[in-house]
C-alpha cells in the first residue's frame, strides 16, 4: 500500500494561553510544538497498515521551515518519507490549505498513486473539520470523516464512527481518503533507534501559492472566564467524613 | 432565509440539533429572516415536524429521494446545495456534530465556499461576522465569513435548547432533489448498537475520574471500588489513555466522551481545558488533588487537597462504616 498522511504543526498549549499584542496569534516563546491527537493516530494507523500490508507511508505538511521537526517525529515513529510545503505566511484558512495540499498530492500521485490518504478529523488550532473533505473533492476521492475503526479489504474499505447509540458503518471503494479520530489506535512513541534512523530519511521541500483567505480572521479573544466558588472540604483522609456528607446531600448514596 | 439542517435519530431530533434550531430561530428573529428547517431522507417526517413546531419553526422543507434512504454525506450535501439554489438561502447551519460538520464540509467543498465550524455567535446585522471556538474551546476567533451563502456549524452546548415562545404549526414543503448513484458511492451500510450493558460513562449518575496522579493501571482498582459503591463508572484523562493505563473509551474530554453525571469526582487530574469541556455537563464536580494550585479547583464545586491514594481509601472506609 502507498499511504499518505497529512499533519499540521501547532504550539503545545498549556492551561494559560497568551496572545500577541495584535491578537493575531498565540505567543509561542515558551511553548513546544506538536501535531493534533487525531493526527498522531492517523500517523500510527499508516504505520500499522504498512506493517501489515507492506508498501510505504509518506507524511505531508504545509507550514514554516520549523515544521520539519514534526515531520522528523513522524519519521522516527516509522513513516518513510516527508514532504514540507514551506511557507512564511502564518494563517492559511482551510480552503487555502486544502487547495495547496491537493495540488502537491496530485503531482505526487502522478509518480506513484496513493491507495489511502489519511487526515486528522480536525487540527488542534483551527478546529476546522474540513481540510480532508475539501482535498477529497479536489482529487475526486471517496471520503468518510471521524473514523474510529478502519478495515482494509480487497479494493474497498470499511470505516466506522462512533455515535451516541453505537457505531455507524460505512463502506467505500479504494483509493479513498479517511479522516481519523483519536481512539482508533494507541500511538507509539518514537524509539531511540527510530529517531536515529529518521535523521537519514528524505524530506522534500516544496512551495505553494496562497489563493487568499475567504474566512477572514479579525482577532483572537479569550472566552469569558467562568470561575466557580469552590467549597473546600479539607485535607487528606481527614476530609472523608465531610465528603460522605456531601454524597448524602447530593443523594448519590 | 436561514436554513437549518436537522439531524435526527429514529424520528427524534438530536440534542445538538435542538440547540442548533434554538440558535438559528433566535438569530433569524433578530436579523429579520425566516428560519426554515430542512429534513433530509427521514422515513417519518411527522414527529420531526411536530418537534420543530414546538421550537417555534414555522416552515419545514422535507427532502426525499430513493438515494436518501440511508445517510450518505455527498447525497446530503448535494441535496442542500439544490435547496439553496431554489430558495436563495442566505445562510445554512447544521449542528457541530461529526455528521453536521461532515455534511457542511462536503457542501462547502462542492460549492467552493468558506465554512465556519464551531460557531458560538453570529452578528444579526449581515450574518457575516462570526465568532467561533478554536483550540478545543480555549480561544475564540472573530472572523468575517465571505461568500453569498454563509455556511456554519454551531458549537455544541453554547446555547441551551429551548422551545419557542409560541408553538407553530409548520408549513411543509416537499422537495425532490436530482441525485445520481455517484452520490451514494459512500454511504451508511449498517448501524451497530452499543453492546455494553448497565452503567456506562455516558449514562452513569456518578463518574470517578482518574488522571496522571493515579500513577499506574493497578491503582485504578481503588477508583473502581469507589465507583461501585456509588453505583457509578470510572473515567480518565488523556494522559491515562496515552500511557495505556485505561482504554480510550474511558477518556473524558474533547477527544474523548462528554459526560453528564450528577456528580463527577476528578482525582489526580489537573483540569486542562480539553478535559473540562468533557465534564461541563456534570451537575456537581468534586476535585481531589494534592496541588492546591491545580486549575481544576477553580472549576469545581467541592475541593479536597490531598493524595488520592490516601483520600479515596478513607472515603471507602467511611462509606463502609456507614453501611453503604
Ligand atoms: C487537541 C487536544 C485534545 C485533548 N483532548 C483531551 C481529552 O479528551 N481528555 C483529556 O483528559 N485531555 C485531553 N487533552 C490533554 C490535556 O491537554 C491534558 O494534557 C490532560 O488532560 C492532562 O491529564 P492529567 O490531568 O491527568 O495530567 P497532568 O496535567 O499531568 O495532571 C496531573 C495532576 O495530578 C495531580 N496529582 C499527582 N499525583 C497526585 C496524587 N497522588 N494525588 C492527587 N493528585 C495528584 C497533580 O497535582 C496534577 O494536577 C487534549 C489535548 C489536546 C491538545
Ligand atoms: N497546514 C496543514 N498541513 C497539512 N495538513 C493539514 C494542515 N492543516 C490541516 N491539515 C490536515 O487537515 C486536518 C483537518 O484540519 P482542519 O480542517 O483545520 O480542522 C488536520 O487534522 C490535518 O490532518
Amino acid at each position: 500500500m502507498n499511504i499518505l498522511v497529512c499533519v499540521k504543526r501547532v504550539p503545545d498549549i498549556g492551561a494559560r494561553i497568551d496572545l500577541t499584542e495584535d491578537r493575531q496569534a498565540i505567543t509561542t516563546k515558551n511553548l513546544g510544538f506538536c501535531i493534533s491527537p487525531h493526527e498522531e493516530c492517523a500517523v500510527e494507523e499508516a504505520i500499522q497498515l504498512v506493517e501489515k500490508h507492506g508498501g510505504q507511508a509518506t507524511v505531508l505538511t504545509l507550514g514554516p521551515a520549523d515544521a520539519e521537526e514534526q515531520l522528523r517525529d513522524c519519521l522516527a515513529r516509522g513513516i518513510d518519507r516527508g514532504i514540507l510545503i514551506e511557507t512564511d505566511q502564518p494563517e492559511w484558512d482551510s480552503r487555502e490549505t486544502a487547495t495547496a495540499l491537493a495540488e502537491v498530492i496530485r503531482s505526487e500521485a502522478d509518480k506513484e498513486p496513493f491507495d489511502l490518504i489519511l487526515f486528522g478529523n480536525e487540527s488542534a488550532d483551527s478546529t476546522g473539520c474540513q481540510v480532508g473533505i475539501r482535498v477529497a473533492h479536489h482529487l475526486n476521492l471517496p471520503c468518510v470523516a471521524s473514523v474510529k475503526k478502519l478495515q482494509i479489504g480487497d479494493g474497498d474499505a470499511t470505516a466506522s464512527r462512533e455515535v451516541d447509540t453505537g457505531w455507524e458503518v460505512f463502506s467505500l471503494p479504494m483509493p479513498a481518503l479517511i479522516t481519523v479520530k483519536e481512539g482508533i489506535n494507541l500511538p507509539r512513541y518514537p524509539s531511540l533507534r527510530g529517531t536515529m534512523k529518521a535523521k537519514k530519511k528524505p524530506v522534500d521541500r516544496l512551495s505553494a501559492d496562497k489563493i487568499g483567505a475567504s474566512l477572514k480572521m479579525q482577532q483572537l479573544v479569550h472566552p469569558p472566564e467562568q470561575k466557580k466558588e469552590v467549597d473546600m472540604l479539607g485535607e487528606g483522609s481527614a476530609a472523608a467524613s465531610r465528603i460522605v456528607e456531601v454524597f448524602k446531600a447530593l443523594e448519590v448514596i | 432565509m436561514i436554513l437549518g439542517v436537522i439531524e435526527y435519530e429514529q424520528s427524534t431530533m438530536t440534542e445538538l440539533s435542538l440547540q442548533m434550531v434554538t440558535f438559528g430561530r433566535d438569530l433569524a428573529e433578530k436579523s429579520g429572516d425566516e428560519f426554515v428547517g430542512l429534513i433530509i431522507g427521514a422515513s417519518d417526517n411527522a414527529p420531526l415536524i411536530g418537534e420543530l413546531g414546538r421550537y417555534g419553526v414555522a416552515k419545514v422543507i422535507t427532502a426525499a429521494h430513493e438515494n436518501l434512504k440511508d445517510y450518505a454525506p455527498v447525497a446530503w450535501a448535494n441535496t442542500i446545495s439544490q435547496v439553496i439554489d431554489q430558495t436563495q438561502a442566505k445562510m445554512v447551519m447544521a449542528p457541530g456534530s461529526d455528521q453536521g460538520n461532515e455534511v457542511m464540509a462536503h457542501l462547502a467543498a462542492r460549492s467552493d465556499l468558506p465554512m465556519a465550524t464551531n460557531c458560538a455567535a453570529v452578528s444579526a446585522d449581515d450574518l457575516s461576522r462570526i465568532t467561533r471556538l478554536r483550540w478545543g474551546s480555549s480561544l475564540m476567533e472573530e472572523a468575517i465569513l465571505t461568500g453569498d451563502c454563509k455556511l456554519i456549524t454551531i458549537a455544541p452546548f453554547v446555547v441551551e435548547a429551548a422551545e419557542g415562545a409560541s408553538h407553530a404549526e409548520p408549513a411543509e414543503e416537499s422537495f425532490e432533489p436530482t441525485l445520481s448513484d455517484q452520490d451514494i458511492q459512500v454511504r451508511l451500510i449498517r448501524k451497530e448498537p452499543d453492546e455494553t450493558e448497565g452503567i456506562t460513562l455516558k449514562n452513569a449518575s456518578v463518574v470517578v475520574g482518574g488522571g496522571r496522579g493515579v500513577g499506574s493501571p493497578e491503582a485504578y482498582s481503588v477508583l473502581e471500588e469507589l465507583a461501585k459503591l456509588l453505583g457509578g463508572a470510572v473515567g480518565c484523562s488523556r494522559v491515562a489513555t496515552n500511557n495505556g493505563w485505561r482504554p480510550h473509551s474511558d477518556q473524558v474530554g474533547l477527544t474523548g466522551t462528554r459526560i453528564s453525571p450528577e456528580l463527577y469526582i476528578a482525582c489526580g487530574i489537573s483540569g486542562a481545558i480539553q478535559h473540562l469541556v468533557g465534564c461541563k455537563g456534570a451537575g456537581k464536580i468534586m476535585v481531589i488533588n494534592k496541588d492546591p494550585e491545580a486549575a481544576f479547583f477553580g472549576k469545581a464545586d467541592y475541593g479536597v487537597i490531598g493524595d488520592l491514594h490516601e483520600v479515596l481509601p478513607a472515603i471507602i472506609e467511611e462509606l463502609k462504616a456507614q453501611g453503604v
